[in-house]
């Protein structure tokens, strides 16, 4: 199983997803700059959290036009999975690979706490059971909100909503479930001495079904 | 060029007294500048002056008092005077020599005048100190102060300079592991915010700010200058008056953007051996990077200022030699390197421009179209900057407080609820929720008493705190400074580290005032005593005078940054981990002080009394007895006493760990619950590993007092059977007050 990660200008959770990878995998994930215009051959692309750009403009935003983003959507086309966390989600939503878009807080302020996840739909290769969290409050349209849950697109929600997102959504799928998008940082929750290893089940069971 | 720099530089109608008055400087000073340049100065030459020898870069109100702290040791590697201290932490994961590096600093003035930009770039510029150095900071600590919590400017500068702490330290992925904060009337005018940083690096790749290599070129590297932050240093070292508000424009604005890339792009280079010597531009920016670079090298430096990346158009040599725009750095690279750096900087798309070189003139020249601007010895610069022998005098002895006078005049339950809901005591959650606490998932323990960061890939921590008791501090300034350092010990001991090192934080009004000097060299005196003591030296440090406004001083705030060692971050102590059957001891002498407690101040109205005396002897025996029981795994559970007393260090363990008490005490008096003796622990043991005799027998060897205090239970906190409290009413008192303060 081969990662690739993305590294952005202001990415700051590369190295900590790429521990998660490794500790799962046993291989070095490949760090990709985001000025490259061409991705080795991967099992999984990994777009982490940060502030990729400074949130200038809007978070994401400026990171979807970057060089190696058209390379993403070219190979997520062809079915590569792809792992967007926390900004890498808000990517994800900008570069369209998932629907919907990602506002601020509900309280407008940044919320760093430890959050329970029900995982809604474990029929993919990413889900298994897990915790933690942070900022970011997923909104999309009452008609798209319908179709992810029909769809069962929703990969994860809040049981306590900690910022206010539509119906509780922590996490979605594409209709393919080859792509996942989440707020809360599982690669934070992958160490018994940090207190949680609920998100350790993500990274195993990528690594096993891929 | 002109060689008559002063007849080129300066307007005809000048005025030099009346410019260097604006400048902050006296007139001995502008005298002593004259003589120093044997003419007069230039613009240009003026700003340079003023801002190398403003209180806030010169130090001259307090070197004389700093000399007397202890700054060596075994593990000393840097003390003070670079950018930030450096202590030998052992080995690494990969049998490499690590350092830890470390400093706090304040940023008080600005943060007042702009709350968001001015506790922002008080991050940005220590951890500029800490990364110019080599480390890779690994965790952001802060201490705040504001006023009142019903004054009507405390809402808007908690939130403001939470807001911009966050913002920066968040976008850096930096994790901000520990704080602390008080509120006071005496901050009204003056809040204090300090940021400390902590860092690691390789010990054969730590990079100081020592010029070497005549000829060797100087590099201007990172953001394009502006005119933000003019005057920044000498604004800092000044009062405010009433127009604190006009003084906006002086505060710098940070980008944390810029200054993820600025880390990177530096590191990325220090992994090369390209760099002879490096210092960021903080205070008086280009000033105060190139002095001092050539200063420690014993070197001259010609700079070129039209070279210099601008980011407004029109600047002068005067503006851009002391702007202090934030994230840019000052390297002076080897011969040919070049290329080099600048394709580094150049991926992270920064600017890197050779702006001069080193000469062995032993002057500064600076040159600004084709004109010299500046040109001055830079021995003298430094060497003679004026040091000041302030006038001072003790603080006067307090009357001692009858307990006896101030009984309880409610229930014990009630006065601990009104005590944990008090601004000083209440749940930080409202604001240590907007720090990102977990980024660079090494982030082992916060919220307890000290913070706890696992070195990368190895077992090993450091373990991190900062305090101060500002009320013991003015009571008795030599109490408080030792209080200060010793509670530090205290909260690192807590977690099972072993104290290192401290940085300070010396915070405190006009030292002009000989009462102002005579509390700084009261809290000098006692941080000395407990640094000799305690074998805990002092690395680095930061001194803000002048908190004051219209005449009203703070209280003194001498704030200690205290970094442990941690050898097994899976057997720390946590104040979460006390369970149903834990017995609860406590370590340490109680004898009921309540002179400066918080109960005497939140029930009585009263701040009187003297500040509880810190006994190092047994400060040290507490500690280490305590430390060792933590490191053999028998005391999973511990917290210091600390403001408050003992019943509140009780119930915040109860609240972390979720789990009620029940004392066996007789004892119902307030001065026994809510006294503030120091030097003492609460700790808990498994009922099935504890060993009554053993544990005794044990701490009468050591010298230690030990008391039994009762069982972990239920959901109540109950004294001889009777509950005087649920956690749960505790739980909503505790949490209650910063929400209802910042969303009313």
């Amino acid at each position: 199983m081969q990662a690739s990660i993305l590294v952005f200008p202001g990415s700051n959770c590369d190295r900590d997803v790429a521990i998660a990878f490794e500790k799962a995998s046993g291989k070095k994930p490949a760090m990709i700059w985001h000025g490259d215009s061409t991705l080795p051959k991967s099992d999984i692309i990994v777009v982490p959290g940060g502030f990729s750009y400074g949130d200038y403009l809007r978070t994401g935003a400026m990171a979807a036009h970057s060089p190696i983003m058209g390379e993403v959507i070219a190979a997520a086309k062809k079915g590569v999975r792809v792992l967007g966390i926390c900004n890498g989600f808000q990517i994800l939503c900008e570069t369209q690979l998932l629907p919907g878009v990602l506002l601020r807080n509900k309280t407008l302020k940044f919320i760093c706490k430890t959050t329970t996840l029900k995982v809604e739909n474990n029929d993919s290769i990413f889900t298994k059971a897990y915790k933690k969290g942070e900022n970011g409050n997923y909104f999309a349209d009452a008609e798209t909100l319908k179709q992810l849950d029909g769809n069962g697109q929703v990969a994860l929600r809040y049981t306590e909503n900690p910022n206010g997102s539509a119906n509780d959504i922590a996490g979605i799928f594409n209709k393919d479930r080859t792509i996942l998008g989440l707020m809360p940082h599982p690669e934070r929750a992958n160490d018994s001495v940090l207190g949680s290893t609920d998100g350790a089940g993500m990274f195993k069971s990528i690594v096993e079904n891929l | 060029m002109k060689t008559n720099i002063a007849e080129k530089n300066m307007p005809a109608s000048f005025d030099l007294h009346k410019t260097a008055a604006e400048h902050g400087m006296k007139p001995d000073e502008v005298a002593l500048m004259v003589k120093t340049l044997g003419r007069d100065p230039s613009l240009c030459e003026l700003g340079i002056f003023s801002a190398m020898w403003s209180e806030h870069c010169s130090y001259k109100s307090s070197k004389v008092w700093l000399r007397k702290l202890p700054t060596t040791g075994d593990i000393v590697i840097c003390g003070p005077g670079e950018n930030a201290g450096v202590i030998d932490i052992g080995l690494g994961p990969n049998g490499e020599k690590l350092a830890a590096i470390f400093k706090i600093e304040s940023h008080n003035h600005p943060s007042f005048i702009e709350p968001y930009q001015g506790a922002a770039t008080g991050v940005g510029g220590i951890l500029r100190d800490v990364f110019t150095m080599g480390a890779r900071p690994i965790a952001n600590l802060n201490a705040l102060r504001y006023g009142d919590i019903k004054h009507p400017k405390t809402k808007q500068l908690l939130a403001g300079t939470v807001a911009g702490i966050g913002g920066y330290g968040n976008c850096m992925g930096i994790p901000t592991v520990a704080g602390e904060v008080n509120f006071h009337p005496s901050y009204n005018g003056n809040c204090l915010v300090n940021a400390m940083t902590v860092g690691v690096a390789n010990q054969d790749k730590i990079f100081y700010a020592k010029a070497a290599g005549v000829g060797n070129p100087v590099c201007y590297v990172g953001s394009k200058t502006g005119r933000d932050g003019i005057k920044g240093a000498s604004m800092s070292s000044a009062e405010f008056n009433d127009n604190a508000e006009s003084q906006r424009p002086t505060v710098q604005v940070g980008d944390p953007f810029t200054e993820k890339l600025l880390l990177e792009a530096c590191l990325e280079l220090m992994a090369t051996d390209a760099i002879v010597a490096i210092q960021d531009m903080g205070a008086a920016g280009l000033t105060s990077s190139s002095v001092e670079m050539a200063s420690k090298g014993g070197l001259g430096m010609e700079l070129i200022l039209d070279d210099v990346p601008q980011r407004e158009t029109g600047m002068n040599a005067y503006e851009m030699m002391i702007s202090e725009s934030q994230e840019r750095m000052l390297m002076i690279l080897k011969p040919g390197r070049e290329a080099q750096a600048e394709a580094v900087f150049k991926k992270w798309d920064l600017d890197c421009v050779v702006i001069g070189k080193l000469t062995d003139t032993g002057r500064l020249v600076v040159k600004h179209k084709g004109n010299v601007e500046a040109d001055i010895v830079v021995e003298p610069l430094v060497e003679n900057a004026p040091q000041y022998n302030r006038p001072w005098e003790p603080t006067p002895k307090q009357a001692e407080v009858n307990a006896a006078d101030y009984p309880l005049q409610g229930t014990l339950g009630a006065a601990l609820e009104t005590l944990l809901a008090c601004p000083d005591l209440c749940s930080r959650r409202w604001i240590y929720e907007q720090y990102d606490c977990q980024v660079g998932a090494d982030t082992i323990a916060t919220g307890g008493d000290a913070g706890v960061v696992r070195l990368h890939g190895s077992k090993r921590g450091l373990a991190m705190t900062v305090d101060c008791t500002p009320r013991y501090c003015f009571a008795d300034p030599v109490e408080g400074g030792k209080q200060a350092v010793a509670e530090t010990w205290r909260n690192l001991t807590a977690v099972g580290a072993k104290p290192l090192a401290i940085t300070d934080n010396m915070n405190f009004g006009n030292p002009e005032k000989p009462r102002i000097m005579g509390q700084f060299a009261g809290c000098v005196e006692g941080i000395a005593a407990a640094c000799n003591a305690l074998t805990y030296p002092v690395i680095s440090g930061n001194v803000s005078l002048y908190n004051e406004t219209k005449g009203e001083g703070i209280l003194p705030t001498p704030v200690i940054g205290g970094v442990g060692m941690v050898e097994d971050v899976s057997k720390i102590a946590r104040i979460n981990a006390a369970r149903e059957g834990d017995v609860v001891l406590l370590v340490g002498e109680t004898k009921g002080h309540i002179g400066q407690s918080l109960y005497l101040r939140e029930l009585h109205g009263k701040e009187i009394g003297t500040a509880p005396t810190v006994d190092l002897n047994a400060e040290k025996k507490n500690g280490d007895f305590v430390r060792a029981l933590i490191n053999a795994e028998t005391v999973p559970c511990c917290h210091d006493v600390a403001d408050g007393g003992l019943l509140v260090a009780l119930a915040d363990i109860c609240l972390a760990s979720n789990v009620g008490i029940a004392l066996e005490q007789a004892e119902n008096s307030a001065a026994y619950w809510f006294g503030e003796d120091q030097g003492r622990y609460i700790i808990t043991i498994r009922a099935h590993q504890y060993n009554e005799q053993a544990i005794f027998d044990a701490a009468e060897k050591a010298g230690v007092e030990i008391e039994f205090l009762g069982f972990m239970s239920g959901q109540d906190i109950k004294l001889d059977d009777k509950p005087i409290a649920s956690l749960a009413t505790l739980r909503k008192a505790h949490e209650g007050t910063l929400p209802a303060l910042m969303e009313s």
